[in-house]
């Protein structure tokens, strides 16, 4: 049986309650807008860029506490990164969320809290949200839904 | 006696409209899927909003047509072909007997509410909608009911107005009226809210529309599993429902018109069914209603649509519709105490459906917890994002009734927010 408070974990809450980072860099480099249209889930990550690396990064927008913290986690842990290294982690969350890597090891830090997850199929979108925004942002801006065609979370639904 | 009768009475009243005299523990006996546990824990099944759950009397009609009658219909001159075109033709009779529609050529079957939606728009639309008209909408309606008059708008550059509410989630009928002007040529609206619960007052509505000529598409999906429908003393135009929401299969679903706008509407789409002959050159159609049923439709699901309206009449729609009056109050009563929880849909005259939102906790989060304790409910947008708008909420918790629920699964739902505000309140 799924765990609820394996998914509610006590750091998820506590950025659900406060999120971090949570305002608008009127001077970004760089933004996008993520929307699940199925939850009505929002958020917009603002970017500022030093070359490659993330030098400044936010997040506004409303959701459930999953998608919440979420985004607030990831701003605090790709700031400082390369765009490479932002990618890397993506694609290691995502894993963890979707279950194909356990949280054991894989070297995430404080996302591993995200591992409880994975129990609760409908609620990787969430937790990807913010994620795919950063990378529709890192790319050069624009709309991400999660219900697009290219969408890897869509059998997790 | 909760089982489904072959034949039903339709002329007499139901035994008794005491809602004592409903025996609940009896009634969900017919449905089986209601005796399990999901989660480790009884399941408690309120979003029949979204989907009703199916009596033992409507899943034997469809085997049993499977096992013995299964062929095409309207073309076989065979025996089995003969026995599943009556079948199918007898649920068209007790259609139009459950909605009192004057003949059974007024009801046509589609896959479900929004398609009989789509198909108004496209046959009547093509037909009577140009540059400038205008299409009356409400503020509380599905999206089912909004797109398909937007793809028409756009086609034809007509204009979509929609009729305000008020915070309680009641259509304002002044601002309805205001917008009925010379340049409207539809009225299309929802009977019961599927978000809101409220039951709309559409005999003024259709009456106000009639004064001045204009004719009322009703989305009924909501309402028929709730209420008592009739067509002729609503008056309506159009009147849309689903199957499965009032205990039927999914895949079909009915749309009435009134023949005289039947008549003259044209075909909805081509294929076989719905022709007189055919050459290369021209292709005379049938009559209504077969005009606009082309292709095999879902016979099955017909014939379990009938086994549906047989089962409600059984147990006596009055008696059925006491029952979840009784529930719905007390529902509204205990979620009432609950601190931090807002009712979205307050309307005085309101059906089974209680959407709300719990202060600083999305829906979503309350969807997952309550999973957890076995309950089932709606948590989203309702395909209805223009109206979490209007209320200023990105989604909203939704319990749906049915008459096989019970009090003990409104103190479970009660008990279930209990424990989502502990965890993340």
């Amino acid at each position: 049986m799924p765990d609820l408070r394996g998914l509610y974990q006590d750091v998820i809450l506590d950025h659900s309650r406060r999120p971090r980072n949570f305002r608008v860099i009127e001077a970004a480099d760089r933004r996008a807008d993520g929307y699940n249209p199925l939850c009505g889930d929002k958020v917009t990550i603002y970017l500022r860029l030093d070359g490659d690396r993330i030098s400044d990064v936010s997040f506004r927008g409303s959701g459930c506490a999953i998608s919440t913290s979420s985004a607030s986690i990831l701003t605090e842990i790709v700031k400082g990164k390369t765009r490479a290294e932002a990618d890397a982690l993506f694609g290691r969350f995502h894993d963890l969320v979707t279950g194909k890597a356990a949280p054991e090891g894989s070297d995430l830090g404080k996302l591993e809290v995200f591992g409880g997850v994975s129990e609760f199929p409908a609620r990787v979108k969430c937790a990807t949200l913010a994620w795919h925004t950063l990378k529709s942002a890192l790319e050069g801006g624009g709309t991400v839904s999660t219900e697009g065609e290219d969408d890897e979370d869509v059998a997790a639904r | 006696m909760a089982t489904a009768a072959t034949t039903t009475d339709w002329t007499s009243d139901t035994p008794s409209s005491n809602p004592a005299a409903f025996d609940v523990r009896r009634v969900r006996e017919d449905f089986p899927i209601l005796h399990q546990t999901v989660h480790g824990k009884p399941l408690v099944y309120l979003d029949n909003a979204a989907t009703s759950q199916k009596p033992l009397a409507v899943i034997d009609a469809e085997r049993d047509f499977y096992l013995r009658d299964n062929s095409n219909i309207h073309r076989g001159v065979h025996a089995l072909s003969e026995r599943a075109t009556k079948a199918y033709e007898e649920v068209r009779v007790k259609v139009q007997r459950w909605l009192n529609a004057r003949e059974p050529r007024e009801i046509v079957f589609v896959r479900g509410t929004t398609e009989a939606i789509n198909l108004v728009a496209s046959s009547f639309g093509r037909r009577n909608i140009q540059a400038g008209d205008e299409i009356l909408i409400s503020a509380m309606e599905h999206h089912s009911n909004i797109v398909p008059w937007q793809i028409l708008c756009e086609e034809k550059g007509a204009r979509l107005r929609v009729a305000p509410i008020s915070d309680r989630g009641e259509l304002i009928f002044e601002e309805y009226e205001r917008l009925l002007g010379p340049r409207t040529k539809l009225v299309a609206t929802v009977h019961v809210s599927n978000v809101l619960g409220t039951i709309n007052p559409v005999r003024e509505i259709v009456a106000a529309a009639h004064r001045r000529g204009i004719p009322v598409l009703l989305d009924g999906a909501q309402a028929v599993p709730h209420l008592k429908v009739d067509v002729q003393q609503i008056d309506c135009d159009f009147y849309a429902l689903s199957s499965h929401k009032i205990f039927g299969p999914t895949g079909v679903g009915v749309l009435y018109g009134k023949a005289e706008w039947l008549e003259r509407m044209p075909p909805y789409q081509g294929g076989g069914d719905m022709i007189r002959s055919v050459t290369f050159e021209k292709t005379l159609y049938n009559a209504i209603p077969y005009k606009f049923e082309a292709g095999t439709p879902n016979i099955a699901a017909t014939i379990g649509l009938g086994a549906a309206i047989d089962y409600v009449h059984r147990l006596g729609f009055d008696v059925l519709a006491a029952y979840e009056r009784q529930l719905l109050a007390y529902a509204t009563e205990q979620l009432s105490q609950i601190p931090g929880l807002r009712m979205i849909g307050t309307a005085k005259d309101k059906a089974g459906v209680i959407s709300f939102v719990l202060e600083g906790i999305h829906a979503h989060d309350v969807g997952t917890i309550l999973d957890q304790e076995g309950i089932a409910i709606r948590t989203g947008h309702h395909c209805a994002q223009p109206l979490m708008e209007r209320f200023g909420v990105p989604a909203t918790a939704r319990a749906s009734l049915a008459f096989y629920n019970t009090r003990e699964e409104v103190d479970a739902l009660v008990t279930g927010i209990g424990k989502v505000v502990e965890l993340l309140g």
